[in-house]
């Protein structure tokens, strides 16, 4: 029997074009036994939905740059709950203001990381969120 | 059964959520599957294989691109396909993790309702595809996809298990990968039902067009079946023989080509369909399935039945150079212990 992994999806959406951030970051997560799926630049909060739906995934990670994350997170959120997957957490890497971080996270974000943070979190993270979404779930 | 009502009428989120049982083996995801399976055999089952780089994910963004739009043919151009593609990519090795990315080139189809996307890692298969591919694609299958691609890992040569799942073999290759002796070994040519040059638009592309027409052109195309199963189907086979693998350009990036390849694919459904070829395909790729499942089975079910630790110190006596592993395995199936 093949063990249960963990399938993450990790998207940018928005119109910056810088992945670094996101690359390193499904690096981590796949050195870290989990398989990821990498959708590449420029998606829109529709894609990025549609992948998630198809794809299954247990989390999904956003990579934002461009400060409209104000205007991208709320959106891919509502598309996920409409779907019926309102209870796959989604977090967040980039620049984000500290005054937006309590907003999202009231929104439902289960984890925001700025530059810099060490990718052993941003790897625990995203393992205590799919835990904590599956209890929840049971 | 809920999900497979669900599925039968369309349900996404179900078909994706049930693929996700089937690949992780789950009995509740196999029960779904027999309960689905009388549905499956409406679809093409097209494989695309060849080396990492040769432009599979870009190539099959293009054909679905196409066929959503076009449709298989002039005539039947009113009618709009459902397509799923299946894209398989290298489990890590050593932590079982993968990076699934060829999403990143399919950009162009996602978003549109009538095509499913699924990535999906190895998980130590070799062979170029997971051992769940067969059954995710069997639910793909009876859920009404019409077309499903399934690409395989990035190939070299040995990596042929499309060959059995799939009823046409596109192996996509590209200039400056070699001279006409990579192409001359067997293996990966061999499954080839289509062969297409990518990259037709880089230089070299002539001459690596040419070497592979040359080269099939040598070589009769061989039996794709292995020898137990060619007795009882020969006839039916041999009719199937008699198409020739076209060798075929296509920039995948810029679309170029992309029709025609359509059109061969196509072509080739048909031949297989009036030659008797599609039947004779369908044996030895439920056959080869169903032996390897009761290979399997009788694996599990033998090394259940033995006392505990005898599988592993027959493991030691190879080790210690005391039992050759032919002779090791033997013994433990005539229940002889060391």
């Amino acid at each position: 029997m093949t063990e249960k992994r963990l399938r993450i999806l990790i998207a940018k959406p928005g119109l910056d074009g810088h992945d670094r951030g996101a690359k390193v970051i499904a690096r981590a997560l796949r050195d870290a036994g989990m398989e990821v799926i990498y959708t590449g630049l420029r998606q829109t909060p529709e894609m990025i939905a549609e992948a998630a739906l198809q794809e299954d995934v247990n989390a999904v990670g956003l990579s934002i740059l461009s400060g409209a994350h104000m205007a991208l997170v709320p959106r891919v959120l509502e598309l996920l709950s409409k779907q019926g997957q309102g209870n796959v957490p989604v977090l967040i890497g980039g620049i984000i203001p500290d005054e937006d971080i309590s907003q999202l996270e009231k929104l439902g974000v289960k984890g925001i990381f700025g530059p810099g943070t060490n990718t052993h979190h941003v790897v625990e993270s995203v393992r205590q969120a799919v835990e904590a979404a599956d209890v929840a779930q049971d | 059964m809920e999900s497979v009502k669900q599925i039968l009428k369309g349900d996404r989120l179900a078909l994706a959520r049930l693929l996700t049982k089937v690949e992780n083996e789950e009995p509740s995801g196999f029960e779904a599957l027999s309960a689905l399976y009388p549905h499956t055999g409406g679809a093409h089952r097209i494989g695309i294989t060849g080396a990492p780089g040769t432009g599979k994910s870009s190539l099959v963004n293009r054909l679905a691109l196409h066929l959503r739009s076009s449709g298989w043919s002039e005539q039947a151009k009113a009618k709009s396909l459902k397509i799923a593609i299946v894209a398989v990519d290298p489990s890590s090795p050593f932590t079982g993790g993968a990076f699934l990315g060829d999403r990143i080139r399919m950009r162009d189809i996602f978003g549109d309702p009538g095509i499913f996307i699924r990535s999906m890692a190895t998980r130590g298969a070799l062979g170029g595809l997971a051992r769940a591919t067969a059954d995710m694609v069997d639910v793909l299958d009876a859920a009404g996809f019409e077309a499903i691609f399934i690409e395989t890992v990035g190939a070299g040569q040995a990596e042929v298990d499309v060959a059995r799942m799939a009823h046409t073999v596109v192996v996509v290759g590209a200039p400056g990968l070699g001279d006409d002796v990579q192409a001359i070994k067997a293996g990966i040519l061999e499954i080839a039902d289509i062969l297409v040059v990518n990259k037709a638009d880089l230089p070299g592309a002539e001459n690596t067009l040419r070497s592979l027409r040359l080269v099939l052109e040598l070589a009769s195309p061989p039996d794709r079946q292995p020898p137990s199963e060619i007795e009882e189907t020969k006839g039916e086979e041999a009719a199937a023989a008699n198409w020739s693998p076209p060798v075929l350009p296509t920039v995948a990036t810029s679309g170029d080509g992309v029709a025609e390849r359509i059109q061969s694919i196509h072509d080739h459904y048909q031949h297989l369909q009036q030659s008797g070829g599609l039947a004779a395909r369908e044996r030895a790729r439920v056959r080869s399935e169903m032996e390897g499942l009761l290979r399997e089975s009788l694996m599990e079910g033998f090394l259940e039945q033995q006392s505990e630790g005898s599988f592993e110190s027959a493991v030691e006596s190879v080790l210690n150079k005391k039992k050759a592993p032919r002779q090791a395995v033997r013994e433990l199936v005539e229940g002889k212990q060391k």
